[in-house]
């Protein structure tokens, strides 16, 4: 256990590596700079900021200052934001898209984890039917669609919630039902295939043979063994999240890492792009160590690989 | 034998495409899918030629209409008809759909072929890189293309391929590394046949049928993440529209003007629906495991 978590950890190493290389020389190789859309600025003006963030030095040299500084945990001014570190930018919004996206997944589980279960447990009838298609509908809605869908519905209509902002309790409802309600059709679907395959199995049968009443064989012996497609798939659920946010965000306006993350690319912000983008990065490869480590935990079979 | 008989054994025999093809018929989901999607697909096509309306006609005196016998989808504040610019969103939806889904065949076939069929070292630095860029989703990983190549409709559609083919290298890559140790391909190096004509010969038509099956589901995935772009701004832009932009619009305008974002929505999720069951419907159609 401990051998294989120390693996990983030197995997992770070469693949971060890589990543802030390759997006270092990316942004840094494309034409235009942060600085150029200000038409006013004056030329020497232009220069001084250029210079202040070291792009007169070779790229080399900015290459090798900047991973000297990622090492110790710097990731730089931005460029746009001015009198801000991005480090700053990070622990400021990313609170908000933690919650964000928390609550997202807890609704994703608690509207899939029973329907599934409820449509393996009903296979074959009509029922079966009504509840997969409700979990193909919430597949095909985009968040795009989704959000401005039920801000019409709930905002214009009824006058429900606020169309926009994150003040009060009530503004993480539809931002985080349009984010989950994917997760939650997929989830649905990965409850229900993995629940048909246990309840097939002749341990099941023996349980249920030897008198135990269906709610103690299902939630003994089934659920451990039909959730875990839905635990293996946490990992992607994650990184999904993550990039869903960057649409959530932009429709209800919210101040999370995401708006950020768009705006930076919008803006050619060189620092803030790098620095979230690495951050999501760590942030990924985490969590799939931790869902890694669950799985392990659930089924003894993975733990020697 | 008789000749009754052979006739009778020789309609039996069916190659994997027609089988294929008969499977995908019966599969009802599938067929509503297709349909779907070709209507879709012939309105985009043929549909703004025939309306008689221009895409870009603007007439500010007329403003936003809701939808009438005039303006079916009704009409945007520029007094656009949204029915064409619907129609003409989708032409650009679905076309860099289809142009990125190449553009991952292109880059994704040759790399998974030559990674699975060489292995050892070549196949462990190729498949590092794939695995590396794997780490972060593919959304941002375009989002920081854009940031780079600029935001023109061409680049759109080469960055969202330089992601897309990273499934389709891993997929083409597993099936390689199955067939390289058959019978036939080590026939086929003992006959003397170079390395690159083996691949292209005989490993490649035998992956064909993964690579169908997840080409289908490429394009519904490509169109998602190209929408997801125009809606952030970063794709398609204006006067060009494509359904994410345009939903984009809607969305901005949603209390004022619904049917703005209703009608470019219904569209975008209707063929999203449509290309996903039809890829579902292949899937099941082209798996052996699965013969009736």
């Amino acid at each position: 256990m401990l051998l294989h978590l120390t693996r990983r950890f030197l995997q992770a190493i070469p693949t971060l590596w890589l990543i802030a290389t390759l997006t270092f020389f990316l942004l840094h190789l494309a034409p235009g700079g942060p600085f150029d859309d200000e038409k006013s600025l004056d030329p020497a003006i232009k220069a001084q900021v250029e210079a202040h963030f070291g792009f007169d030095q070779p790229l080399y040299q900015q290459y090798f200052k900047f991973m000297g500084n990622l090492l110790k945990g710097e990731l730089g001014p931005s460029y746009k934001y001015a009198g801000w570190n991005v480090d700053e930018i990070i622990v400021q919004s990313f609170p908000v898209s933690l919650e964000l996206g928390g609550i997202a997944l807890l609704i994703a589980m608690s509207i899939g984890v029973p329907i599934g279960v409820t449509a393996a447990l009903r296979h074959g009838k009509a029922s079966e039917a009504g509840l997969m298609a409700f979990a193909m509908i919430g597949i095909c809605l985009p968040t795009f669609v989704l959000g401005p869908l039920l801000l019409l519905i709930f905002s214009s209509y009824l006058g429900w919630f606020n169309t926009l902002g994150w003040n009060l309790p009530g503004d993480r409802v539809l931002p985080a039902i349009t984010l989950g309600l994917f997760y939650a059709g997929y989830i649905t679907r990965l409850a229900r295939t993995g629940m048909l395959e246990v309840l097939q199995q002749d341990y099941i049968r023996t349980a249920k043979a030897k008198g135990l009443s269906s709610l103690t064989v299902i939630n003994r012996h089934a659920l451990r063994t039909g959730l875990y497609p839905v635990i293996s798939y946490m990992g992607p659920a994650i990184a999904g999240l993550i990039s869903g946010s960057f649409v959530v965000e932009t429709i209800f306006f919210i101040p999370g890492l995401g708006q950020f993350f768009v705006n930076s690319a919008f803006n050619r912000d060189y620092t803030l792009v790098m620095g979230t983008v690495l951050f999501y990065a760590v942030l990924i490869l985490l969590f799939n160590l931790i869902v890694d480590m669950v799985q392990m935990w659930i089924n003894p079979r993975t733990r020697h690989d | 034998m008789t000749k009754s008989q052979r006739e009778e054994l020789a309609t039996e025999a069916r190659s994997l495409g027609q089988d294929a093809w008969t499977q995908l018929k019966s599969n009802r989901m599938a067929r509503l899918g297709g349909f779907l999607f070709l209507t879709i697909l012939l309105l985009c096509i043929f549909g703004p030629l025939i309306s008689g309306k221009e895409n870009a006609a603007t007439n500010l005196a007329y403003g936003a209409q809701p939808p009438s016998l005039e303006h079916w989808f009704g009409t945007d504040d520029l007094g656009r008809d949204i029915l064409v610019r619907t129609l003409n969103g989708g032409r650009v939806s679905i076309g860099v759909g289809f142009a990125a889904t190449v553009v991952a065949l292109l880059i994704g076939l040759p790399y998974g072929v030559i990674a699975g069929y060489y292995s050892g070292r070549t196949d462990a630095v190729m498949m590092r890189f794939v695995d590396a860029l794997y780490a972060l989703p593919f959304t941002i990983i375009v989002v920081l293309l854009t940031t780079f190549l600029g935001r023109s409709i061409w680049l759109i559609f080469l960055a969202i391929g330089a992601v897309e083919w990273l499934t389709m290298a891993r997929i083409v890559r597993g099936q390689t590394r199955t067939l390289r140790k058959l019978t036939y391909i080590e026939a086929a190096k003992v006959n003397g046949v170079s390395n690159p004509k083996i691949m292209i010969r005989h490993i490649l038509p035998s992956c064909m049928s993964a690579v169908i099956v997840y080409t289908t589901l490429t394009i519904p995935a490509v169109i998602l993440l190209e929408s997801i772009l125009s809606f952030l701004g970063l794709g398609v832009q204006p006067p060009m529209g494509s359904w994410g932009s345009l939903i984009n619009e809607g969305a901005q305008k949603l209390d004022i003007y619904p049917w703005q974002l209703v009608f470019p929505a219904l569209f975008f999720s209707l063929t999203l629906f449509s290309l996903n069951f039809i890829g579902d419907g292949l899937r099941d159609a082209l798996d052996p495991r699965d013969k009736k």
